[in-house]
């Protein structure tokens, strides 16, 4: 690993310790009251989802114009990171609704998208694992819808009838507020680095046995 | 007073009784629901507790991460070892 690693995976490490401390003494919402707390760890596994599924396209389109083998171990590695912070994203979401909206689950445009784009990234992962030789261009093919669909998660809040909170709210904030969102969004995202590190050594290492089972086999 | 005349009365009785008893069971009833209500302004008793949602979330999100962090660890140290046992292997074999 990086000699930056072991740093960072402590700071990270004491960041998600803190953060339940913070989140605890930030204020209530008026309407909503004590689950909206919920909000500190929905919306960063949220971004990281996004920012997974955005990394996982980009590489994949590199790999796909470029046919280089480290693109595409970067987008197995965040495509797998996808499929994690979107499964939190999908499970802390209802939590809250069932609360704020009466119902785990309605299908709006913001969820039902979000969805979809996780669904894309588990497809990718199948692909991967059970699609065999040549998988990896057609798993590339479909991370580029999967990258196509964020915009539509992003934007669905604020062109579709949705009972979803808009975009508009982060940027209204209070400080008291969005400071422990903007804490909980750098330790997701040191998080995500961290992780992205790992997986791609991890996807190295597995390149280095393919290629040392043949010279052994030899 | 004749067997026809005491039942006539238990039943006037036991009329009287269930006819006072509905009486006062639609005087509890709520009023009846002709407008929508936030979910914040239902009565209590209607009302979902936040607390073991927002506990299960949190408890969900960090659960989640920790095993996967170890599942990874994981992976990468058995890919570790047997990258070094087959390196271990093939110098052994290109020496002999």
């Amino acid at each position: 690993m990086p000699k930056w690693f072991t740093p960072l995976a402590l700071l990270c490490g004491a960041m998600f310790a803190v953060s339940p401390l913070i989140i605890a003494n930030a204020p209530y919402e008026s309407t909503m009251g004590l689950v909206q707390k919920i909000f500190y760890y929905h919306m960063p596994s949220a971004w990281m989802f996004l920012l997974g599924a955005i990394v996982c396209g980009i590489a994949s389109a590199r790999y796909l114009a470029t046919g280089d083998d480290r693109h595409d171990r970067t987008a197995l590695s965040a495509a797998e990171l996808t499929v994690l912070f979107g499964l939190l994203t999908l499970v802390t979401g209802p939590l809250w609704a069932r609360r704020a909206w009466g119902t785990f689950w309605v299908w709006d445009a913001r969820v039902t998208s979000s969805l979809v784009g996780w669904l894309v990234s588990c497809a990718y992962l199948i692909l991967r694992k059970y699609g065999g030789p040549g998988s990896e261009r057609l798993a590339a093919a479909l991370a580029l819808f999967g990258m196509a669909n964020v915009p539509f998660i992003y934007i669905s809040v604020n062109y579709w009838r949705t009972i979803h909170p808009p975009t508009t709210v982060v940027p209204t904030l209070q400080f008291s507020m969005g400071f422990p969102l903007m804490f909980c969004v750098a330790a997701f995202l040191l998080l995500f680095i961290l992780l992205m590190t790992m997986h791609k050594r991890l996807e190295e290492g597995r390149r280095r046995l393919d290629a040392l089972h043949l010279a052994f086999d030899e | 007073m004749t067997t026809f005349a005491r039942v006539a009365f238990t039943l006037f009785l036991l009329g009287g009784a269930a006819l006072a008893l509905s009486q006062q069971t639609l005087g509890q009833q709520p009023e009846r629901q002709d407008e929508f209500v936030p979910v914040s302004e239902l009565p209590p008793t209607e009302q979902m507790p936040a607390a073991p949602l927002l506990v299960g979330a949190y408890v969900f999100v960090l659960v989640a991460l920790f095993v996967y962090v170890l599942s990874i660890a994981r992976r990468v140290g058995a890919v570790q070892q047997e990258v070094a046992r087959l390196e271990g292997e093939i110098k052994a074999r290109a020496r002999s």
